[in-house]
């Protein structure tokens, strides 16, 4: 057996897949994606610029892609229904009689954004002037305004940290750990296309823990008097005028403080998605305490899932930025490839 | 006004839009570097009168920023300028400045 007589499945085709994809598909195999939604490219294809450097998200899915040859296909609105195992794996997706067999599976299901409406006392879907991180990048993305409900400007916006990370109550132990910076980059842009604008973040922690963050954060502080204010939102009540008072302790003044604020972004953090917890299960992969699976060993086999055959890469183990979910997608071709050599020989 | 017989604290909350952060923003213009500050404690912690009485400059950063002025104007005249926060700072704050400025505008 040549590596151009194996076949493997890739499921889901966000950057981790397809850049996994990439690299399976150079060494010489033959590689399918299943990807459930209609176009490929994950959330990738939701966010405008990337951390830290502003880089567009849509280049960086180009240069992805560009690297998936003749020996991929691609197969959207792909749902697997089941998973079979008689030394291949036969994977069945829904509505359609075409089995794929394959020598190896690669899951690569990714994440959801926390739902913010769990979090009632933050307003979310109740008050008129609360979003997620996950829309403003939209809002950047389709150049829309970012304007009251009644067109006028806004002039104070709050960005709340940690929305469904490190909360017990809301059933998220983790940290999620890509929202802080992304909350910095966000303040600049919007400081960038509103420079009036006040602007002011309130965290827990500010884990600023890549290459290039922490000058991020001081440049929101020295560059665009982003004001940074040490403390979790307890409640936020919607004033007469359509405006948000966010009640908070300023833990560095060792004092309570309310706020008036025009609009409220939540940062939203990540959860195993749907489709990870469901792959999880389908094909007893372990699943770990906060919902993600669970490699063997996650210092030096943090791409081999518990099950022979079956690889993990990407946000579907833990909340990754970027670099590192493409890093992650390559290691695992790699000890994919090993694995079907062993097969091989 | 009618004596009841039992009186009620002041509220300690900071009430963000009615304070008067005026203070903040000429400090703002006069020693820019005030903004990178990031509330470490460093500065705080080596400082001598510090040890001795309630002066923080870390405090008094965050007070003015949100516009809580008691005791800021006692307290910036404790600093004896012997610059050693200023020597610990991790950003480089230029936090001797930052009382003389303070001590410039509350004159």
């Amino acid at each position: 057996m040549t590596r151009e007589s194996q076949t493997i499945a890739v499921i889901g085709g966000g950057p981790a897949g397809l850049e996994a994809s990439a690299k399976l598909t150079g060494l010489g195999y033959n590689v399918f994606i299943l990807e459930k939604n209609t176009e490929v490219g994950g959330h990738l294809l939701d966010w405008d610029r990337l951390f830290p450097d502003q880089q567009n998200a849509s280049e960086v899915l180009d240069a992805i892609k560009a690297g998936l040859n003749e020996n991929t296909q691609i197969l959207t609105g792909a749902e697997v229904v089941e998973i079979s195992e008689n030394h291949r794996f036969d994977i069945k997706l829904a509505g359609s009689p075409q089995k794929i067999t394959a020598d190896a599976i690669l899951v690569a299901t990714g994440f959801d954004v926390f739902d913010a409406r769990k979090k009632e006392e933050y307003g979310y879907g109740i008050y008129d002037h609360v979003i997620t991180s996950a829309e403003l990048e939209t809002y950047f993305k389709n150049k829309k305004e970012i304007l009251k409900r009644n067109g006028s400007p806004v002039k104070r916006i709050a960005f709340i940290h940690c929305v469904g990370s490190r909360d017990e109550k809301a059933g998220v132990r983790h940290c999620s750990r890509v929202c802080c910076v992304t909350a910095v980059k966000q303040a600049i842009e919007v400081k960038e296309l509103y420079p009036d604008v006040e602007v002011y973040l309130f965290y827990m922690d500010l884990r600023m823990f890549g290459l290039g963050y922490e000058e991020l954060y001081k440049e929101a502080q020295e560059i665009y008097n982003i004001r940074f204010i040490r403390g979790r939102l307890s409640e936020s009540f919607e004033n007469q005028d359509g405006t948000i008072m966010v009640k908070v302790e300023d833990t560095l003044a060792g004092k309570p403080m309310r706020i008036n604020v025009d609009l409220m972004v939540l940062m939203v953090g990540i959860l195993a998605s749907s489709g990870t917890s469901e792959m999880g299960s389908k094909m007893g992969i372990g699943i770990n305490s906060n919902g993600f699976l669970k490699p063997v060993n996650s210092h030096f086999s943090s791409q081999i899932s518990n099950r022979a055959g079956v690889f993990l890469a990407g946000t579907c183990k833990s909340p990754k930025n970027i670099e590192e979910t493409l890093s992650d997608a390559r290691a695992a071709a790699v000890l994919i490839d090993n694995y079907l050599k062993a097969k091989i020989t | 006004m009618i004596n009841f017989g039992y009186t009620s604290n002041k509220d300690r909350q900071i009430v963000f839009d009615e304070n008067d952060r005026s203070v903040y923003q000429i400090l703002q213009s006069k020693e820019p570097s005030v903004d990178i500050c990031i509330q470490c404690g460093t500065c705080s912690s080596t400082c001598t009168t510090g040890q001795f009485t309630q002066f923080s400059l870390r405090q008094i950063i965050v007070n003015i920023h949100r516009g809580e002025m008691d005791f800021i104007n006692e307290d910036i005249r404790k600093c004896m300028f012997c610059g050693k926060c200023q020597l610990v700072c991790p950003r480089s704050v230029n936090t001797r400045n930052i009382i003389q400025v303070l001590i410039t505008i509350l004159n």
